[in-house]
Order: C-alpha cells, then structure tokens, then sequence
C-alpha cells in the first residue's frame, strides 16, 4: 500500500484561483521557450501603428481639429493610437482560442480533468496568462506610439486607469476566444473561427475612424460596440483627440459601459466555457 | 478502506446511436494488477474514461476506492493516477517543470513536489534530460514522464491506457520494468492493451473485451489453456482441398480448427512434434501445403477461440465518434 501524502490547506482565495495561477504561471514559462512566438505576436500592432500613422494619417480628419496638413497628421496619430490599443487587446481572444484549441487536442486535458484541481483552473489560467501576456504588447505598442509622435497628456493616474481598462478588456475577450477554441473541432478550425469575428468586432468601432464619418444605419451599431467605449474612454484618459461623438448612452459614458460589457461578457462566456470544460475529453 | 479497489457494474455507454459499452462488470482488488485487452475500437479506453471521472456512464455505477464516480468525482481523482494513449505532458515545460505543475494541482506541499520529483526522474532514468523542454525527449521518455506525472501523488490506483502503442521494443521493455516496479510497491493497477504478451506480462488477471462487452475473464494460464498454446498454421495451394486439410488438422490439434481463406489454424499442444504429425496427416489426406508454422498465441488467436472471429481491427465502431480532425494516437 503506497502511503498517501498530506495535501496543502485550501488557500484563502479558494483553489480556483489558487489553481488557476499555476496554470497561468506555467502558461506564462511556455512563452518563454517560444520567444518566435511573442517576438511575431509583438510585430502585428506596431506594423498596424506604422501603416495607419504614415499611410492614413493625412487622410482621415478628425472633427473639431486641425489646421496643416501636418497638424492633422499629427492629430489622427495622437487619436489612432487608443484604437491601435482597442484593436490589439481585442485580438488577445484569438491567441486564447487558438491555445484552447491546442490543449484540447493534446492528452493534457484529460489529466487536468483526471486531476483533483478545480474545475475552473485551467481556463482562469489560460485566460489569465492571455491576457498577461498582453502587458508586454502594449508596452511595445506605446513605445512605439511615442516614436510616432503619440503624447499621455491626462496624467499618471488617468494613464494607468486607461492601461488597466484596455487589459480587464483583454481578460473578457479571451473568455469569448477561448469558448470557441473549446468548441471547435481541430486548432486549424480553430486558428481562422478565433479571427473573423474581430474584423468586424474592430473595424465596425471608432478605433480607426470617428463614428460620424459612418452611414447613419451603422451609427448605432458602433456606439454600442464596447470597443468603441473603450477606445473613447482610453483616448479620454490618455487626453487624446477623441473628435464629436453622435448622441449614444455608451458614447456618454463608456468607461461604465465598457467595464459593464466586460463583466457581462466574463460572467456568460466563463459559465459556458467551464460547462463546456468540464464535459469535454481529449479529442 | 474496501478491499475493491475498483467495481463497475453494468457500465453502459453510448454516443449518440453507438453504443461504446454494453454493460461491463469490472472487479479490480487492491494491489491487484488487472489488463484489459481488447482490439481498438472494443471499449477499453471508455472504461478507464468512466472510471477516471472523464465520462459519465450513460447507466451503471462504478466505484473507485470505494468512491461513486459520478456522485463522489473529486475523491476519486485525489486517489487515482492516469497516463493515456499519448503523453500527456505540456511539451514546452522541462521534465521537471511538468512535475512542478502537476504536483502543483494535486495540491500538494512544493518541498515535498521537489523532493518526490528528483526521485521520479531518477528512477525513469529522466534525471539528465529533467531539464530539457519535453519536445526534446524520445517517444520512450516521454511515456516515462507521463507516467512519472501520474505518480507525483503517489496514487494508490493507477489507471494506464495502453501504456506502451507505439513504442519501439526496447522502449517497451523500459515500460514494463517500471510498471513491474510499481506493481511491487503495492499500487493497483488497470492497464489496457492490445498485446496478449504484454498482459501477459504485467498482469495478474485479464479480462478480454469486445464490442463493448467483457468475453472472457481470467489468469493469463487459463486463457491460454482455452486457447490452447501454440497454434499451428497451414495455409492450402487448392481452394477446393481445404475441407480434407481441416479433417487432416483436427486429428492433431486440441481443438476446432479455424478457417480464413486459405489458411487453417488450430490449438496444438505438444510443441514441434505436431508439426511432423500435421504434415503427415496432410501427406495421407494428399492436401498440397503453401506453409506450415507454429507460433505463439496472439490477440487474434484469443478472439478466434473466444468469438470466432478475428480482432476486428476496423471494423468495430470506434470509441468515439472522432469530432476533430486529429486522429488519437
């Protein structure tokens, strides 16, 4: 008979949380022994940057601004680069679908489930480690918005508040990415079904072009988009150009709606997603 | 604590129209090592699934150290060890990493985590490569650290789904030392297979499953003694002889004779003296042979004296309708 061993207390967080840390810790070394993969992860925006701030930038004028042509270059920079922000942090789901999906195909699901850890853990984990990783990315990304002439002028605590919203929005959209990494039935599937749903998720917002330049059918649409909320809230916080805004509840006040659809949105995709967890076996 | 390490009765399970399992009983003492064998596709790996709490039976129970698995799921994982089909191991982790983690979920004290891990990777002969990404390990290293992942707790059950598919021979060998060693230190074990050989080896009672359903239960020495030892095998150049060369082997062999195509095959005793008798059987009956062999027991022989059929290799529905791409290997 093998003697059996003396298990840690149940920490004060509950052993989801508990748990889900050393998945996320772990999640966290893989990105170190895959550097290629961070460095391609990191090149993305800033060529996003670098094509908008010089390709466009002279010719998407933003309302209430503007003087020389070089000034409204200049403007759409300082007003593009929450958008870029916005964009970026949304696209974190697709690495959390394509992640799930990986780690569903493999064994490794099956002792996670065949373990005594709880439920939740390995989704808290991996979203969490997704949305983690996305702190270097915006670190990079701002580096380069300040070489483009992009400029923090709402203060420290503003600034710090429109970083920590751009990443609690990062955390909700890898829920959505990763229930559908859960559904889908191989990575391949998985790597082009956690895209398409961000071009329109991205491009149908305020974060490349202001809403007022959109046929009015699509306004509402838009306005109601969270991110359109959170690039308008970053771009307040960060005292950024944020041109006219048409009449919309969110638009008058998107931090509160933005933080309230990422609560939303954490809230139902985490349910499904543990549900879907917890039935699911190594395929 | 019960004396059963694990009971299953009735165990049912269907996937939509296919029915995966039929109703298996399943008794597995404590300290006992138990081999399910059976061909791909006969339910083995929805077995240790139900028991492993991965699935839920659609009828039957199963108790595992005394614990429901549907009912009691987290008791039952803090007991059991799993290693399935393919490593389950996060290949960019370091072997001892891998461990770190999975000891880390088991929830267990991290000076114990380091301590018990060196002494895995030392005893699966890891301790070189412990600190290598697991990418870099052989297909052999690999199933040994899967295996050593499943013991960082020390189960007292251990659950090992086809530990050894797809392994070269000399890796195969490693596995089935380490595994004996475990057997010695008093740790259940329910492995599957499909090697006659290798349950053979390792086990103190098998059970054989097909289609779903358990055919046949015993010792590794009474399912040989129903299938009768060596075999011996003929294979006919005229298809319309074949009858004649069937009464011909019937009065050498200790039992019904089998037919496929050409080739008859029957349970002989006696080792190579019967190959001489056979031939001179053949000789009076003047059947003209392409080959004549004996040869050891395999799978196929157990299914063809048990059913009558040969291992279905295909043809049986597999274990679950494949939802990915991806093929399990």
């Amino acid at each position: 008979m093998t003697a059996s061993v003396q298990t840690r207390k149940r920490p004060l967080l509950g052993w989801n949380i508990s748990d889900g840390v050393v998945v996320s810790r772990f999640s966290l070394v893989q990105t170190l022994r895959v550097p290629e993969l961070m460095f391609f992860s990191l090149v993305q925006p800033v060529i996003f940057v670098l094509l908008f701030a010089y390709v466009f930038g002279g010719a998407i004028p933003i309302a209430g601004t503007g003087a020389s042509a070089e000034d409204a270059a200049n403007i759409y920079r300082n007003y593009l680069m929450p958008g870029i922000f916005g964009q970026t942090v949304a696209f974190a789901a697709a690495a959390s679908t394509v992640g799930m999906a990986e780690a569903m195909s493999t064994g490794l699901i099956d002792r996670f489930r065949s373990l005594p850890m709880a439920s939740g853990a390995v989704l808290i984990g991996h979203t969490f480690a997704d949305a983690a990783r996305q702190i270097l990315v915006l670190l990079v990304l701002s580096i380069t918005g300040f070489l483009v002439g992009w400029r923090i002028t709402g203060g420290v605590w503003n600034a710090v508040c429109a970083y920590l919203l751009l990443l609690l929005f990062a955390y909700s959209v890898t829920w959505v990415g990763a229930s559908i990494g859960l559904a889908m039935p191989n990575v391949e599937t998985a790597s082009t079904a956690g895209l398409v749903w961000l071009f329109p998720l991205t491009f149908l917002s305020n974060a490349f072009v202001p809403l007022s330049s959109m046929p009015s059918w699509l306004q509402p649409i838009a306005a109601y988009n969270p991110v359109s909320t959170l690039v308008l809230a970053t771009r307040e916080l960060f005292g950024n150009p944020t041109g006219l805004q048409p009449d919309y509840w969110p638009l008058n006040n998107p931090t509160i709606y933005t933080i309230g659809s990422c609560a939303l949105v954490i809230a139902i995709f985490a349910t499904l997603s543990i549900r879907k967890y917890t039935k699911t076996t190594a395929k | 604590m019960t004396d059963e390490a694990v009971v299953a009765v009735g165990l049912v399970k269907e996937f939509g129209s296919v029915k995966a399992l039929g109703g298996i009983d399943l008794t597995v003492k404590r300290g006992q090592v138990v081999g399910l064998l059976g061909p791909n596709g006969a339910g083995k790996t929805t077995v240790v699934r139900i028991l492993s709490t991965l699935l839920m039976p659609t009828s039957g129970y199963a108790k595992v150290a005394g614990f429901d698995v549907v009912k009691n799921p987290a008791e039952v994982r803090r007991e059991i060890g799993l290693t399935g089909q393919y490593a389950a191991v996060n290949e960019y982790l370091t072997g001892r990493e891998n461990l770190a983690m999975f000891g880390a979920l088991y929830h267990l004290p991290a000076k114990y985590v380091r301590e018990k891990s060196a002494e895995l990777l030392e005893s699966f002969e890891l301790t070189d490569a412990a600190d290598r990404p697991a990418k870099t390990y052989s297909g052999g290293m690999r199933r040994r650290l899967d295996l050593a992942s499943s013991l960082i707790a020390q189960p007292s059950i251990l659950f090992l789904d086809e530990p050894t598919t797809g392994l070269d021979p000399r890796s195969r060998l490693g596995m089935w030392d380490v595994i004996n060693g475990l057997v010695a230190d008093g740790t259940t074990v329910l492995l599957t297979t499909q090697y006659l050989e290798e349950a053979d080896q390792l086990a103190d009672e098998i059970v054989v499953i097909d289609h779903g359903r358990v055919i046949a239960q015993g010792t590794a020495e009474t399912l040989k003694d129903q299938i009768g030892g060596d075999r011996i095998e003929i294979s006919v150049i005229d298809p319309t002889r074949v009858t004649d060369a069937v009464d011909a082997i019937r009065t050498v062999s200790s039992g019904e004779p089998a037919v496929e195509g050409l080739t008859i095959s029957a349970p002989v005793s006696g080792g190579s003296t019967v190959l001489v008798s056979a031939i001179r059987a053949l000789d009076v009956q003047g059947v003209e042979v392409g080959d004549i062999l004996l040869r050891r027991p395999t799978l196929d022989d157990v299914f063809l004296s048990l059913t009558g059929h040969a291992a279905e290799e295909d043809a049986a529905p597999s274990d679950e309708p494949k939802k990915r791409g991806k093929g399990r290997k």
